[in-house]
């Protein structure tokens, strides 16, 4: 692991938000399992020191844009997580009432602006969010995480050209986590390097072990820096893998078995952890209770989305325009 | 009241809105130079070419874009420059724009409008001269607007810019030399208003865009003849005034509906469904639809010409409703 | 007769298809959907290595593909999989697709079939729950194929293979479990062919899709009330069987029109126009259409179960109709 200049008290947030996304969607993936939670659920285990070294980064106005599997990119944007569990169970208490789920999280009290159930859907929203805030001259920057899948989508390369021409303060961050749904990337590109796009149009770009909070967190610090003072887009594309399927219930047949423990033996929580007793700012029970409290909260949360109410059939045709 | 064409007074509508209201954005391509019939000639002159913008042949993301800007408190307009090409643009608009004020509780609000021109007009063939409105009106989460006259181009455009969904706005190209009156300074046609265009006894006619002129150029012919025709606008298509159809056909007890999109699933088949069930027990024949053939628009300035419902399909059609 | 279940009638027809013409490819594969039996595909997918392809995530792209490689000669077959999906193919399958043959003044054949799964399927929500076809009912070029039964998709995949036109084959992921007959070597079934699926004399349910289904368990309830409903199934809206229809309508003169499409200027709008404008003087009474209500699909249980023609709805209707 590289050395960085971090305070060290500010990396145990870090631990923290990494543990309650982990919680949170191992808490959702069995609620799944129980048949509390139904409809198409995308989880980002093993991903989560992207989301984390990404968002400690900005501020509460910056736009952060998602894709389907964007639980981790709200909670670490500092989306509450009892509205986050009751909206992914489809409750009244949700943030989106349940009308959106777990691919259409919105958490706009913090700065998570939307997710989407489309590959690449994003990717231009976030360059609208960017012109305004150039507009607005607050010093504001928008942020994408997609796939790699998202790569061979048209409104990528068109939109890595847009905020280039128009040097627009947006960040792309390219989760490349080796599979387009089903598919290995080297079925659907010769492209290994997403960032390679990045450099053909221009933007400033990087490529790191997304499974290192560090390396994420000084690549972004450099890409954030960038936009928000007005340099224009940045691109960080962080190597990472989900440890789950595609979607809960994907067997993932398509995926080696010896593949899977080698990530495993990456855990970015894992490593992070072992990072932070290595410098001697954690000890055992420090993690152990960082995790329990993660847990609790979890649990928390799904009691109240469980005990939520469903919302009521009346309101199904409310909120269609505003 | 001055007169103005039809162009003439979108460029109006856009040029106050902008004055009006500093979060108005103008994007597309080439509106900084005026676009391909000058709709946006001097706005870039007047209000800077970073609120008149300038994009790439890139609609899909430029249609995102916009809407992602909304989403951060502009209010943004695009222009898509035909119809056509919205095609290119459909994801953005059917599954974000349409959808994420409800997908998020109400949390997000899309103050967009998509200023486009549809229609048959200069044989410009199938990728230039659709009429594709009712795919949009098929959409929860959109408003549609069709403007027929001057007047009412100035005035729904205007409260399209400050509705707070997005709102597509629908010009017809044929029309856009059409002189008529329009009111100047703050004046706003509200959306989801229907318009009586001309009274009448005998028949109700319901015409969007550049069929309600050929409808009133009709009625007026039959007029010599004895028959009164009465011709609904409906000017928004999404959400659709039906209450003003349906009041009129309890008056005169028929119904034709013309537009110039083909018939299968366009706006005629929604109204005449709606009205046969509120008012089927005052229906004295069957309704009838005067609208373009089921093909994609030829581009042969002759076979164009028989491809365009006119005055004398509305006139058999209504001969035929009536019996006489 | 032999009974199997949709998905394997589906199969069937597939590698029916595959082996007896070389020129038929696969592209994208989720045509079981992501149902327990996709691992059925894999099989095909197998047997045919050069003709089963597995395009990156680019509608856009692959769509506008096939419609080349159609042009070219090939018969592909294109999974667009959710239908919300279309929306990014679009430009390819409704501006080029739909007008190549008419612009070419017949020249350009496109024998292409766009296959997607439509409508409500439980915790789809508004991205992956589109019902696209009142939309591309609208554009002309286009034929589109909704199969109801095990028989019909077996017989319907075949027919919109040997089409020289674009076809949207429109399927629904709960139908892949409904049982039915499906006599071996049967032949394909022509478009434009509407399917009396049950006799009645009180009044016509004209349903489509996983609707058909639906409708046929309300006629089996409404027999018990001795109200006798006739279920017809249009089965392709392009080319469109009016004749079928219109001998139920003047037997009954009443209708409800059951489809999935969102209501306005949905599929049911436009049977129901043209039954006004045609059979007008045949009917009793206003015909009633139950529609997917107008607002995005919910993600949300109960939201989702509410806005879809339930059985509910379409037993008020058809008694609204018999009033």
């Amino acid at each position: 692991m590289v050395t960085k200049r971090e305070n060290p008290t500010e990396l145990v947030p870090l631990l923290r938000t990494m543990w309650l996304i982990r919680a949170f969607e191992e808490k959702v993936s069995a609620l799944y399992a129980m048949r509390e939670i139904r409809g198409l659920l995308h989880l980002g285990i093993g991903q989560e020191a992207v989301a984390v070294g990404t968002c400690s980064l900005l501020r509460t106005d910056d736009y952060v844009f998602g894709g389907h599997r964007s639980h981790g990119h709200a909670i670490a944007k500092g989306a509450d997580i009892n509205r986050l569990m009751a909206e992914i169970a489809g409750r009244a208490t949700g943030y989106c009432a349940g009308k959106g789920g777990s691919m259409h999280i919105v958490a706009l009290d913090a700065g998570f602006v939307t997710a989407t159930g489309v590959v690449g859907g994003t990717i231009p929203l976030a360059l609208g969010a960017a012109f305004a805030a150039k507009e607005k001259s607050k010093g504001q920057v928008a942020v994408v995480f997609f796939g790699d899948g998202a790569g061979q989508a048209g409104a990528f390369h068109e939109s890595l050209n847009i905020a280039s021409l128009w040097r627009l303060p947006v960040i792309f961050v390219c989760e490349n986590n080796g599979y387009a749904e089903f598919t290995p990337l080297s079925s659907h590109t010769l492209i290994e390097r997403l960032a390679r796009h990045a450099q053909t149009y221009k933007i400033p770009s990087n490529t790191v072990d997304g499974n290192d909070l560090l390396e994420v967190r000084e690549a972004m610090t450099k890409a954030v820096q960038h936009a928000r003072t007005g340099k224009g887009p940045a691109f960080v594309e962080c190597l990472t893998h989900r440890l789950r399927g595609h979607y809960e219930g994907d067997p993932a047949k398509y995926r080696e078995l010896s593949e899977l423990a080698e990530w495993k033996e990456k855990d970015p929580i894992a490593r992070f952890t072992r990072e932070l007793k290595h410098r001697k700012v954690v000890a055992d029970k420090d993690i152990a209770a960082i995790e329990s409290e993660a847990r609790k909260l979890t649990e928390q949360a799904a009691q109240f989305a469980l005990a939520s109410p469903w919302p009521a059939p009346g309101e199904v045709a409310s909120q269609v325009t505003a | 009241m001055p007169e103005q064409t039809y162009l003439e007074a979108i460029r109006g509508g856009l040029h106050e809105e902008m004055s009006h209201d500093p979060s108005v954005y103008l994007f597309g391509e080439d509106v900084a130079l005026g676009g391909p019939f000058g709709v946006t000639a001097g706005l870039a002159e007047a209000f800077g070419k970073n609120r008149v913008v300038n994009t790439p042949i890139s609609e899909g993301t430029v249609m995102g874009l916009a809407i992602g800007a909304a989403t951060a408190g502009l209010r943004p307009v695009v222009e898509i420059m035909f119809i056509d090409f919205i095609t290119l643009a459909m994801d953005q608009l059917v599954n974000h724009a349409a959808k994420l004020h409800y997908m998020s509780g109400g949390q997000l609000k899309i103050p967009l409008t998509v200023r486009v021109q549809c229609g048959i007009s200069g044989t410009m063939g199938a990728h230039h001269s659709q009429s594709l409105e009712s795919w949009l009106a098929h959409v929860p989460g959109l408003k549609v607007v069709m403007a027929s006259n001057p007047a009412d181009a100035k005035g729904l455009l205007k409260a399209a810019i400050r509705d707070d969904n997005p709102v597509v706005f629908i010009e017809h190209r044929g029309l856009y030399w059409t002189r008529g009156q329009v009111p100047e300074g703050e004046y706003l046609v509200p959306i989801g208003k229907a318009v009586v265009a001309r009274e009448g006894e005998d028949l109700t006619i319901v015409a969007t865009a550049k069929m309600l002129a050929a409808t009133l150029e009709a009625a007026e012919e039959l007029s010599s003849n004895g028959i009164s025709v009465e011709v609904i606008d409906p000017r928004t298509l999404s959400p659709l005034d039906v209450e003003t159809i349906v009041s009129s056909v309890k008056k005169t007890s028929r119904l034709i509906i013309v537009h110039e999109a083909v018939e299968k699933d366009g706006i005629g088949a929604e109204i005449a469904t709606q009205v046969q069930q509120e008012a089927f027990y005052y229906l004295d024949s069957p309704i009838a639809r005067v609208a373009a053939p089921f093909a994609p628009v030829p581009a042969s300035p002759a076979l164009e010409k028989c491809f365009v419902p006119g005055k004398t399909e509305i006139i058999r059609a209504v001969r035929r409703a009536l019996n006489r | 007769m032999r009974e199997i279940a949709y998905y394997e009638a589906k199969f069937e027809a597939l590698n029916e298809i595959m082996a007896a013409d070389p020129t038929v490819h696969l592209i994208n594969g989720t045509f079981l959907s992501l149902s327990p039996h996709r691992h059925v595909y894999q099989e095909l997918a197998n047997k045919y290595r050069d003709r089963v392809m597995s395009p990156p995530i680019s509608e856009l792209g692959f769509c506008g593909l096939a419609t080349g490689a159609a042009m070219a000669g090939l018969r592909p077959i294109v999974d667009i999989s959710t239908g919300s999906f279309i929306f990014e193919g679009w430009p390819q399958v409704a501006n080029e697709a739909a007008n190549a043959f008419s612009m070419s003044g017949g020249q350009t054949r496109v024998p292409v079939v766009f296959h997607l799964f439509h409508g409500l399927r439980g915790g789809g929500a508004a991205q992956h729950s589109a019902s696209p076809q009142a939309m591309l009912w609208n554009n002309p070029g286009l034929e589109i194929v909704l199969p109801s039964s095990p028989r019909d998709v077996k017989g319907l995949l075949k027919t919109a293979v040997a089409s020289d036109n674009p076809t949207i084959f429109v399927d629904h992921v709960q139908l892949l479990d409904v049982k039915g007959d499906v006599p071996e070597n049967d032949s394909p079934i022509p478009f434009g062919l509407a399917h009396v699926k049950r006799k009645g004399s009180d009044v016509t349910v004209i349903a489509t899709s996983y609707m058909v289904q639906r409708c046929l368990q309300v006629a089996e309830r409404l027999a018990s009330e001795r109200i006798s409903a006739e279920v017809v199934d249009p089965r392709t809206l392009v080319p469109f069987d009016m004749a079928t229809l219109m001998t139920s309508v003047e037997k009954t003169g009443r209708v409800v029109i059951v489809d999935e499409t969102h209501q306005s200027c949905g599929v049911a709008a436009e049977i129901a126009a043209r039954i006004v404008e045609s059979g007008f003087d045949k009917l009793k009474a206003p015909l009633r259409r139950v529609s997917t209500l107008d607002v995005p699909v919910s993600y949300s249980p109960p939201l989702e179960d509410y806005i879809g023609p339930r059985e509910d709805r379409i037993i008020e209707a058809i008694r609204a109709v018999l009033r």
